[in-house]
């Protein structure tokens, strides 16, 4: 059987020895966010926005510890100034998982314009951002921002695709959330 | 007329009085220039910008370092910017952590503007609404002396709101390079080993 994308994404960060996970859910992180809150060596921070994540994340280094921040794509809106003004300034590392919205197969169109600026933004804003595109990429997409984030201190964003996450389709009577 | 209200850095100064170990993170403007006045340290971290995320910056550092007390102060207008961090931090409940805001009721570095906390809002009532365990008030000595009790041996997460006035005191500027400030904090805390540790 093939290791689903979240299976892989908690195995790798667990052998990166993060133990800060900061998360905004989102429908398509349940299962990760799920697997880090039963984890005894992670301790998981329910922010109230994204962009309370970054700050987190610059304590957690500042205090000798690795983290990670989970979210909606949407969720690169709100990081913009904190991720500018201290992870960049400072130079701090930040590994970035998000799971997209706004892409492929969105039948929502409020989601569509943050969906699409979003790789713009991380880009523009000196981050290095790996696609996930099939569950398979997503174990070394995983390891190799770890290692761009851990060992050469960038900051790091995997988006993990609605081909991998699925697109929720709004159909009449519908009622997922 | 009122009694003057408290100075900012005597107040401070009050506050950390019984700093041994305690790890200090600033946001940026007045707190940043007010901690550095009170001497330098490398285990203070002045921000110099990303406002709004100063609160949660202490979280993460005091998620890192549970062993040791992790003191953020910041303003109001600071604060204002980053208030639904008081709900995660009251949630996230760190023991080690306390959060003072100096409210001069005032955006100090940009013109003096009013803030909110001039007007109808007041942060420790917010504080404590969010689910912080201990939220003061300080307006005169007494209740300074009574914060810097908890701060210093108070389960936390502690908020306080100090009010202060709006003079900011002789101008004092700490190191602005974020990359040195950065390193030589995690220096302080970790070693030379423990802050050059990589992933591999």
């Amino acid at each position: 059987m093939v290791e689903t994308w979240h299976a892989a994404a908690f195995r790798r960060l667990k052998a990166a020895d993060i133990t800060v996970v900061g998360y905004v859910p989102d429908a398509g992180l349940k299962n990760l966010i799920a697997d880090c809150q039963a984890d005894n060596g992670m301790r998981t921070v329910a922010l109230t926005t994204e962009e309370e994540g970054v700050g987190l994340a610059a304590g957690a280094w500042l205090g000798g510890a690795r983290s990670a921040l989970l979210m909606q794509s949407s969720g690169v809106g709100n990081i913009v100034n904190t991720l500018a003004s201290i992870t960049q300034a400072c130079r701090f590392p930040l590994l970035v998982i998000a799971t997209m919205r706004g892409d492929w197969g969105e039948t929502n169109p409020w989601q569509v314009p943050m969906g699409q600026a979003v790789e713009p933004i991380l880009k523009t804003l000196g981050a290095i951002v790996y696609r996930v595109t099939d569950a398979a990429q997503a174990d070394g997409a995983i390891e190799a921002a770890l290692r761009m984030a851990y060992a050469s201190g960038e900051v790091a964003a995997v988006l993990i695709d609605q081909r991998v996450v699925g697109s929720k389709v709004f159909a009449g009577g519908d009622a997922r959330g | 007329m009122a009694e003057k209200r408290l100075h900012r850095r005597a107040a401070l100064k009050t506050l950390l009085a019984g700093r041994s170990d305690w790890l200090i993170v600033s946001g940026l403007g007045s707190p940043s220039w007010d901690l550095f006045s009170l001497g330098d340290r490398p285990d203070n971290f002045y921000l110099w910008g990303g406002m709004g995320a100063a609160a949660v910056t202490g979280l993460g550092l005091a998620l890192a370092q549970p062993k040791r007390r992790v003191v953020v102060v910041t303003g109001d207008g600071e604060m204002l910017m980053g208030m639904g961090s008081l709900a995660t931090i009251a949630l996230a409940r760190p023991a080690n952590l306390a959060v003072v805001v100096l409210d001069n009721e005032l955006y100090g570095e940009t013109g003096q503007q009013k803030t909110h906390t001039g007007g109808p809002t007041q942060l420790a009532a917010v504080a404590r609404a969010a689910g912080f365990p201990t939220a003061m008030d300080a307006v005169t000595e007494a209740d300074l002396a009574a914060l810097a009790a908890a701060i210093a041996t108070g389960a936390g997460p502690v908020f306080g709101n100090v009010k202060v006035q709006a003079d900011p005191g002789p101008t004092a500027y700490p190191p602005r390079d974020g990359q040195y400030l950065k390193t030589r904090f995690r220096v302080a805390l970790l070693g030379e080993a423990g802050a050059q540790k990589v992933y591999q």
